[in-house]
């Protein structure tokens, strides 16, 4: 099982590395957003009520990084949905393999990408004259939310894809990572947030997410946001990753 | 009517068709810049607290930045469009019609501008419903002009790319360049207020007079010294990024 798992990872992986159509996303058009925030909201952090941070590239980084990761949510779900339109995935289903190993090697392959978009928007904001306040314990701790987040968001994806069995319809969830994204707290203080996105943002679990991936990079480690966000994307992958597996088994019983 | 203009009307109602025929591929077009317009105003509508920022409101500021992103979106499909043809072998049957490259490529692009005014109206329209002060007729009107202009420059960018890549795996990078051009400007705040290496990308950038030429009626009058600049830019863009475009065509198939 964990050799299978393994080796899909890796196929996923090399994949994903070969369509550069699927890696601009991932990493581009997020760190072109960030630039585009910066640079033209960089006198934000003065507003009354802005809590204290190093920098606005510092504060908003944590907002690119969660929108990298929903990107590649849906960046996986799309190459499932590719798989089943070219007819692979019913190759991979006759396989003798545990079909389960189908979902977990895709899943194994978001949490590295995501350690990888995490590392990339480590090293923009050290590049560009940011700071990681909490240290490599910070470091540490941003890299296991944004782990733990890619898999739940790779899961989501990967969901879709297989209740769609199409690549349009994964594709049409596109828009709806920037509504998720603009109903949360990743882009500016909550409070500072005009009505309605401040009242959904209290709710949605993106802002803890968020909250959780930022706290590192603006100050020392505090436990708090960190566990609030560790949770939450927890909550999202185990969620989502047992819809996953319910989604692949009713795919199961009409193949 | 010329032979020749009749080919530019069939090859921009062809192009036009497509919106018809398949709604669901403009979808996207239409519903990000309305999102963005949505979401950057619940977001970062404190920013019009700012001292020094121009408008009395933060979505007033940006619905041309939304209009803009839609004239992007439109121009970029036509690159994909075109990438599709070339891949079904539509465009190699095109290129045996006896009319000169630069008719062709008049057709192809054309549709751009026109299908524009679909996003640019949604968001106009989302902009007014939440409270966006009317900028009367002639600002509209020169507003909806410069985002058929982008449109059709960004559409002269798409089609290069198209021409030169030959497949629609190119896609990302034609609605990047839009994204790009349309975003590193005073796209979110006034000129004073943004960071000194975007305040230099932006001077630079010609999208930025576009940008404030259809903005002007949005935030104060419409004026002459406002206009001309987003004009002779348009013009800029038009005349290189057309060029470009026609030597794609002129190469394609020898």
């Amino acid at each position: 099982m964990t050799r299978v798992v393994a080796a899909l990872a890796r196929r996923a992986l090399r994949t994903t590395a070969r369509r550069p159509q699927f890696v601009a996303p991932l990493v581009l058009f997020p760190t072109l957003f960030l630039a585009a925030n910066v640079g033209g909201l960089t006198r934000a952090t003065s507003l009354p009520g802005f809590p204290p941070v190093p920098s606005f590239l510092d504060f908003q980084l944590a907002g690119s990084l969660t929108q990298a990761l929903l990107l590649g949510g849906v960046a996986s779900g799309i190459a499932i949905a590719l798989e089943i339109e070219m007819g692979f995935f019913d190759r991979l289903l006759a396989a003798p393999i545990p079909r389960v190993a189908i979902v977990l090697g895709r899943l194994c392959a978001a949490a590295v990408v995501a350690l990888g978009q995490v590392a990339w928007f480590l090293a923009v904001d050290l590049a560009f004259g940011g700071s990681v306040e909490g240290g490599p314990l910070g470091a540490l701790a941003v890299a296991a939310i944004g782990v733990v987040a890619g898999v739940g968001f790779g899961a989501t994806g990967i969901t879709i894809a297989l209740l769609a069995r199409n690549v349009a319809t994964v594709q049409g969830v596109f828009p709806l990572v920037f509504v998720i994204l603009f109903g949360s707290s990743a882009f500016f203080p909550r409070d500072l947030l005009q009505s309605p996105a401040r009242e959904v943002a209290r709710y949605n679990p993106l802002s803890l997410i968020a909250d959780g991936l930022r706290d590192p990079l603006v100050g020392p480690v505090s436990a708090g946001p960190v566990l609030e966000g560790l949770a939450a994307a927890g909550g999202v992958a185990v969620v989502m990753t047992a819809a996953c597996v319910l989604a692949l088994r009713r795919r199961l019983a009409r193949a | 009517m010329t032979g020749r203009a009749r080919i530019v009307l069939w090859l921009g109602r062809r192009g036009l068709n497509e919106v018809l025929r398949v709604p669901g591929a403009s979808i996207p077009g239409v519903l990000a810049p309305t999102i963005f317009l949505l979401g950057l105003t619940s977001m970062f509508g404190a920013a019009a607290r700012l001292p020094g920022f121009t408008a009395d409101d933060f979505a007033t500021f940006i619905v041309p930045v939304g209009m803009l992103q839609g004239a992007a979106f439109s121009g970029a499909a036509t690159g994909v469009n075109l990438a599709r043809d070339i891949e079904r072998g539509w465009f190699d049957r095109l290129l045996l019609v006896p009319a000169p490259r630069l008719t062709l490529l008049a057709g192809i692009v054309a549709s751009a501008a026109l299908r524009s005014l679909l996003p640019s109206s949604v968001v106009f329209a989302a902009g007014l419903l939440i409270g966006v002060p009317w900028p009367g007729l002639g600002a509209t009107a020169l507003a909806f002009a410069l985002v058929m202009g982008l449109a059709l420059a960004l559409a002269c960018y798409a089609t290069t790319l198209a021409l030169a890549f030959r497949t629609q795996q190119a896609a990302p990078l034609m609605q990047m360049g839009g994204f790009v051009l349309v975003l590193f400007t005073p796209a979110f705040a006034p000129e004073d207020l943004l960071a000194g290496w975007m305040h230099a990308i932006a001077t630079v950038n010609p999208v930025t007079y576009v940008l404030e030429g259809a903005r002007q009626g949005f935030v104060g009058d419409v004026t002459w010294p406002r206009t001309w600049p987003a004009l002779a830019a348009l013009g800029g863009m038009l005349a290189l990024l057309g060029s470009l475009a026609v030597r794609g065509m002129r190469r394609t198939g020898r």
